[in-house]
C-alpha cells in the first residue's frame, strides 16, 4: 500500500512545491499581463484536474486493493458517465482556448501608433536600427552587406541615409510607447528574448518577422537567444535599457546615421546618389 | 457488426468467418544463422529490434547523464560547446527515433501483433527480416557519426536550417549532419518495410472471429501507431533529402542569401521555414506514433492486473483514431514563435486543444477501469500508476503550450524540455518498463525478479518525477534551453544552481536504476522463477500459443477462434475471474457476458 502514499505524496508534493517554489517569473515589464493571466487561468483548471485525477486514482488503488474472495465490477460501457465526461473537458478546454486567442490576436495586431527598431541577429550577437527622422526604415538586401554597410541598406532608397545604425549589443527604447520589432537574421535562426517582457519570436534569414510591445517600466533587462543558432548560441546576450524620452533621446544622438557611416568612409558618391533620389521623391 | 453480435455465436458457431489470408508455409530456420541472426520469425526480430534499440538507447542515457554533469557541475567533465551540443543533438535523435520509435514498433509489433490476433507470423516474413537489418544499418551509420572528423551533429534534433548544415554547428560543414540524415533515410525505408507488414498483418491476418472490436487495445495502438508512421516518415525522408542536396549540391530549398561570418553562401531563395513544416508534419505525428502504443499496451496491463475490463473499450478505440487523424492537422504549434505567418496560430492552437478531449477520455477510462477493480499491485500495475500520474501531468502542461498565447513566453524554455520528457519520454518509457515485467514470463518462461523490480520501480518513477517536475518551474523563470552554460540570467528570481544539482543527481540515480533493470533481465532470463503458461491470468491470445515461450508458427496445428473481446475478466457468473478470447460460450455457459 506504500504505492497509495507514493501517489497522494507525488500529487500534494506536487502542489506543495507549486506554493513554495522560489523560482517563477519575474515581475513583468511589458503589457502582455494577459499572457499572465492566461497561465494563471491554466494553471488553475489544470492543477485541478490533476488533484482530482491523483486523489480519484489513490482513492481506487486503496479501496479496491485485490481481495482474493472479491471480484472486480463487471461494466463494459457506461456511455452517459462517458458523455458527461467528454462534455465537461469540452467545456474546460474551452475555458482555456478563448482567452489564449484573444491575447494572440492582440500579440498579432500591431496598434497604429508604434514606432519601428529593426533587429538584426547574427552569429552571435545583435545589432539594431533605428528609422530616423523620416520615421521609416530604409530597405535592406543580404547582398549589399559588406564592411561599410553591415546593415545591407539599399543606398539607393531614399529613406535610407538617416537610418541610425547601432553595432552593438545594447538597445534603448522608449517607456509607454508601443514598439514593432522587425527581426531580421544574417545567417541562422535566431530569437530576440526578453524574460520580462514576456513576447518572443523568431528571427529567419529571408525573411523579416516581427512582434510588438509595449514597456512599462523602465530598466535594465537582459537580452537572450532563444533559438538555438550554432556554437555560441549560450552566449548570444545582451541588454535592453527602457528608457524615459531624455535619456532615450540623448543616446540616439550619440548613435551614428547611415549618412555618417558612409561619409566616415568616404563614400560621399553615394549619398550624393541617395540625396538626389530623395529629392526626386 | 450485427453479424457478430453474441447472441448469433452462441447460436450458430459457423457465422465465424473464414480466414481473409489461406494459412501459409512458414520458412522453418535449419541453422543457428537463420534461427538467430537473419531470422524471419516476427518473434525474435521483435526481440533483436529491441536489444539493437536498447543498445543505441544506452548511448543516448549516457548522453543525458554527461549533459546534466555540465549543466549542474561545469568543468567536473571537460567538455566544450561543440561537444555538449552533440551529445544534446544525439540524445534527442536517438531516444525519440532509434529507442522508442524501433522499440514500440519494431520490438513490441513484431513481438505482439502475430500472437494478439492469432497469426503464425507477420504475413511478409522475409521484408519483416529485411527491415530489421535495414534499421540495424541505419543505427550502424548513426553511430559511424561519432568516429569521423568533426563528430556527430550537434544541430538539435530539429536539425533546423540553415545552422545545420553550416559552420557555426558542430558537425555542420563536415561528415556529421550527412551521416545523420543518410541515417534516418535508411531507418525511414526499414520502417517501411516493417510497417507495411505490422498494418496488413493486422488487416488481413487476423484469425477467425477476431474482428477489429476485438483486438486488444495494444493491438490498435501499435496498428494506428504505424498507420501514422507510414504517413508522416516519407515527410522526415524528403526533408533529409531536399537537406542533403542543400549541403552536398549546393541547391536552395532550404537555404536563403546568407551572410556567415562575413561570407555570402551561394544559396539564394530558400525557405529555413519550410523545413520545419516538413520536419514537424513528421514531428508531431511522431510524438503519436510513440505515444499511442504506450496507450494501448498500458490498457492491456491495467485491465489483467485489475482484474477488470478496460472500462469503455469502444470509446477507447475511438480515442486511439482521431487522435491519430488529429495528429496530422497540429504540427504548426510546435512553430508558433518560428516566423509563420501569425493567423496559423488560430488555426493550429484550436486543433491542438481539441485533441485534448479524446486524450483527457482516455485518461478517465483508465482510472475508471481502476474504479471497482480488484487491483492487484503487481510490478506492471505499479508503472502502469507511474505511467498515469506521469502522462497526466505531461498532458496537462500540453494545455499551456498548445494555447498560443501562452506559449510565447514559455517556448524555447526548460518548460518545454520538461513537458515533452513527462509526456513522450517517461510516460511511454514507463509503460515499457512495465510490459517488459509484464512480457517477460512470456518470452522467456521466467519472471523477473520481484524485490529488485520493486527497487526499480521506486528509484524510476521518484526520480524521474523529481528531474522533471521542478525543471517546470525554470521555464516559468525564463531559464532558455539549449544554453551551455548555466548562467543566472538576470530575469530569474532565484539561484538556478541549487536546483539544476537537485535534477542532475536525480537523472544520475535514475538512469543507474536502469542498469540494475538490465541486470534483473539476464540473471532473470536464466535463473527466474519459472511462470507456467499464463501467470496473469491473461485473456488475449497471446498466452494461448501451444508452447511458453512460444515457438515459430506461434499455435498449435489448429489457429485459436475467437468467441470474444480480450476483456472478459470478472464476468458474473463465470466460475474463474477471467474468460479467455478463445473460450466457446458454451463452456462457460454461465458467464453473462455483454460485451463480445
Amino acid at each position: 500500500m506504500f504505492v497509495v502514499l507514493l501517489v497522494l505524496i507525488v500529487i500534494l508534493g506536487s502542489v506543495v512545491f507549486h506554493m513554495v517554489s522560489p523560482w517563477w517569473w519575474s515581475e513583468i515589464a511589458s503589457n502582455w499581463v494577459g499572457m499572465d493571466d492566461t497561465i494563471i487561468l491554466t494553471f488553475w483548471i489544470t492543477g485541478a484536474v490533476f488533484v482530482a485525477i491523483g486523489l480519484f486514482m489513490a482513492y481506487c488503488i486503496w479501496k479496491f486493493r485485490y481481495d482474493k474472495d472479491k471480484k472486480a465490477e463487471y461494466e463494459p460501457e457506461n456511455s452517459k458517465l462517458e458523455w458527461t465526461l467528454t462534455i465537461l473537458t469540452t467545456i474546460g478546454v474551452i475555458a482555456l482556448l478563448a482567452p489564449g486567442l484573444i491575447v494572440w490576436n492582440n500579440f498579432v495586431t500591431v496598434p497604429k501608433g508604434a514606432y519601428e527598431i529593426e533587429v538584426v541577429g547574427q552569429q552571435w550577437g545583435w545589432m539594431y536600427r533605428l528609422p530616423g527622422k523620416d520615421g521609416v526604415l530604409g530597405t535592406t538586401s543580404i547582398k549589399n552587406i559588406d564592411d561599410d554597410n553591415p546593415f545591407g541598406l539599399n543606398t539607393d532608397d531614399p529613406y535610407s541615409l538617416d537610418d541610425v545604425l547601432v553595432d552593438a549589443d545594447d538597445l534603448h527604447i522608449l517607456i509607454d510607447r508601443p514598439l514593432k520589432l522587425n527581426l531580421r537574421a544574417l545567417d541562422v535562426l535566431h530569437d530576440f528574448y526578453v524574460p520580462q517582457f514576456r513576447a518572443k519570436m523568431d528571427m529567419v534569414p529571408g525573411t523579416i518577422t516581427y512582434y510588438w510591445f509595449t514597456p512599462i517600466k523602465t530598466g535594465e533587462y537582459e537580452i537572450l537567444c532563444a533559438e538555438y543558432c550554432g556554437t555560441g548560441h549560450y552566449a548570444m546576450l545582451g541588454y535592453v535599457y527602457v528608457d524615459e524620452q531624455k535619456e532615450y533621446d540623448e543616446w540616439v544622438d550619440e548613435q551614428m546615421t547611415f549618412e555618417e557611416v558612409l561619409a566616415s568612409n568616404g563614400k560621399s558618391d553615394l549619398i550624393k546618389i541617395a540625396l538626389n533620389k530623395k529629392n526626386d521623391l | 457488426m450485427a453479424a457478430d453480435s453474441y447472441e448469433d455465436v452462441v447460436k450458430n458457431k459457423e457465422s465465424i468467418p473464414a480466414l481473409e489470408v489461406a494459412p501459409q508455409d512458414l520458412y522453418h530456420a535449419k541453422s543457428f544463422w537463420t534461427k538467430y541472426i537473419f531470422c524471419q520469425d516476427a518473434k525474435v526480430i521483435g526481440i533483436q529490434y529491441g536489444l539493437t534499440a536498447v543498445a543505441i538507447g544506452l548511448v543516448g542515457l549516457v548522453s543525458s547523464w554527461l549533459m546534466r554533469m555540465q549543466i549542474a557541475f561545469p568543468g567536473f567533465i571537460p567538455m566544450d560547446a561543440a561537444q555538449y551540443y552533440q551529445l544534446v543533438t544525439m540524445h534527442g535523435m536517438i531516444m525519440v527515433v532509434y529507442l522508442l520509435t524501433a522499440l514500440f514498433l519494431g520490438g513490441f509489433g513484431n513481438y505482439l501483433i502475430p500472437l494478439m490476433v492469432g497469426a503464425r507470423d507477420m504475413v511478409f516474413p522475409y521484408v519483416n527480416m529485411v527491415s530489421f537489418w535495414v534499421f540495424f544499418l541505419a543505427v550502424i551509420i548513426l553511430a559511424s557519426s561519432y568516429f569521423v572528423p568533426g563528430g556527430p551533429t550537434g544541430a538539435g534534433w530539429t536539425l533546423y536550417p540553415p545552422q545545420a548544415i553550416t559552420s557555426g554547428t558542430p558537425g555542420g560543414d563536415g561528415l556529421g549532419i550527412v551521416l545523420m540524415l543518410v541515417s534516418l533515410a535508411v531507418f525511414v525505408i526499414g520502417f517501411t518495410m516493417g510497417g507495411l507488414n505490422y498494418v496488413i498483418t493486422v488487416l488481413q491476418a487476423r484469425t477467425r472471429g477476431m474482428t477489429l472490436m476485438r483486438l486488444p487495445l495494444t493491438v490498435w495502438g501499435i496498428f494506428t501507431a504505424t498507420v501514422l508512421a507510414l504517413f508522416a516518415f516519407p515527410a522526415l525522408f524528403v526533408a533529409g533529402i531536399m537537406m542533403t542536396l542543400d549541403n552536398m549540391l549546393g541547391t536552395s530549398f532550404f537555404m536563403p542569401a546568407i551572410i556567415q561570418f562575413g561570407e555570402k553562401l551561394t544559396h539564394e531563395g530558400g525557405s529555413p521555414i519550410l523545413f520545419q513544416h516538413l520536419f514537424w508534419f513528421f514531428g508531431h505525428p511522431e510524438v503519436y506514433i510513440v505515444a499511442l502504443p504506450a496507450f494501448g499496451i498500458v490498457s492491456d496491463l491495467i485491465s489483467v492486473h485489475a482484474r477488470k475490463n478496460i472500462f469503455g473499450y469502444r470509446m477507447m478505440v475511438w480515442a486511439i483514431v482521431i487522435i491519430g487523424g488529429l495528429s496530422f492537422v497540429v504540427w504548426a504549434h510546435h512553430m508558433y514563435v518560428a516566423g509563420m505567418n501569425p493567423w496559423f496560430g488560430f488555426f493550429f492552437a484550436t486543433t491542438t486543444l481539441i485533441i485534448a478531449v479524446p486524450t483527457a477520455i482516455k485518461v478517465y477510462n483508465w482510472v475508471l477501469t481502476l474504479w471497482r477493480g480488484n487491483i492487484k499491485l503487481t510490478l506492471p500495475m505499479l508503472f502502469s500508476i507511474a505511467f498515469i500520474i506521469t502522462f497526466v501531468n505531461g498532458g496537462l502542461t500540453g494545455l499551456f503550450l498548445g494555447n498560443v498565447a501562452v506559449d510565447v513566453p514559455l517556448s524555447d524554455t526548460y518548460f518545454v524540455v520538461a513537458h515533452f520528457h513527462m509526456v513522450m519520454g517517461i510516460a511511454p518509457v514507463l509503460v515499457i518498463l512495465g510490459s517488459v515485467y509484464h512480457w517477460f514470463p512470456l518470452i522467456t518462461g521466467r519472471f523477473l525478479n520481484e524485490r529488485l523490480g520493486k527497487i526499480h520501480f521506486w528509484v524510476t518513477f521518484i526520480g524521474s518525477y523529481s528531474i522533471y517536475f521542478p525543471m517546470h518551474y525554470l521555464g516559468f523563470m525564463g531559464v532558455t534551453r539549449r544554453y551551455f552554460e548555466v548562467f543566472e540570467g538576470e530575469a530569474f528570481t532565484y539561484s538556478i544552481t541549487g536546483i539544476n544539482q537537485f535534477i542532475t543527481v536525480a537523472a544520475l540515480v535514475t538512469g543507474a536504476a536502469q542498469f540494475l533493470f538490465i541486470y534483473n533481465i539476464i540473471v532473470s532470463s536464466k535463473f527466474g522463477k519459472k511462470a507456467g503458461k499464463n501467470p496473469w491470468k491473461a485473456c488475449s491470445l497471446e498466452w494461448r500459443t501451444k508452447d511458453v515461450p512460444p515457438t515459430h508458427g506461434n499455435f498449435d496445428k489448429e489457429l485459436p477462434v475467437v468467441y470474444r473481446w480480450a476483456y472478459d475478466y470478472s464476468v458474473p457468473g463465470a466460475d474463474e475471474d477471467y474468460i479467455t478470447q478463445d473460450t466457446p460460450p458454451s463452456a462457460v455457459a454461465n458467464a453473462r457476458a455483454e460485451q463480445t
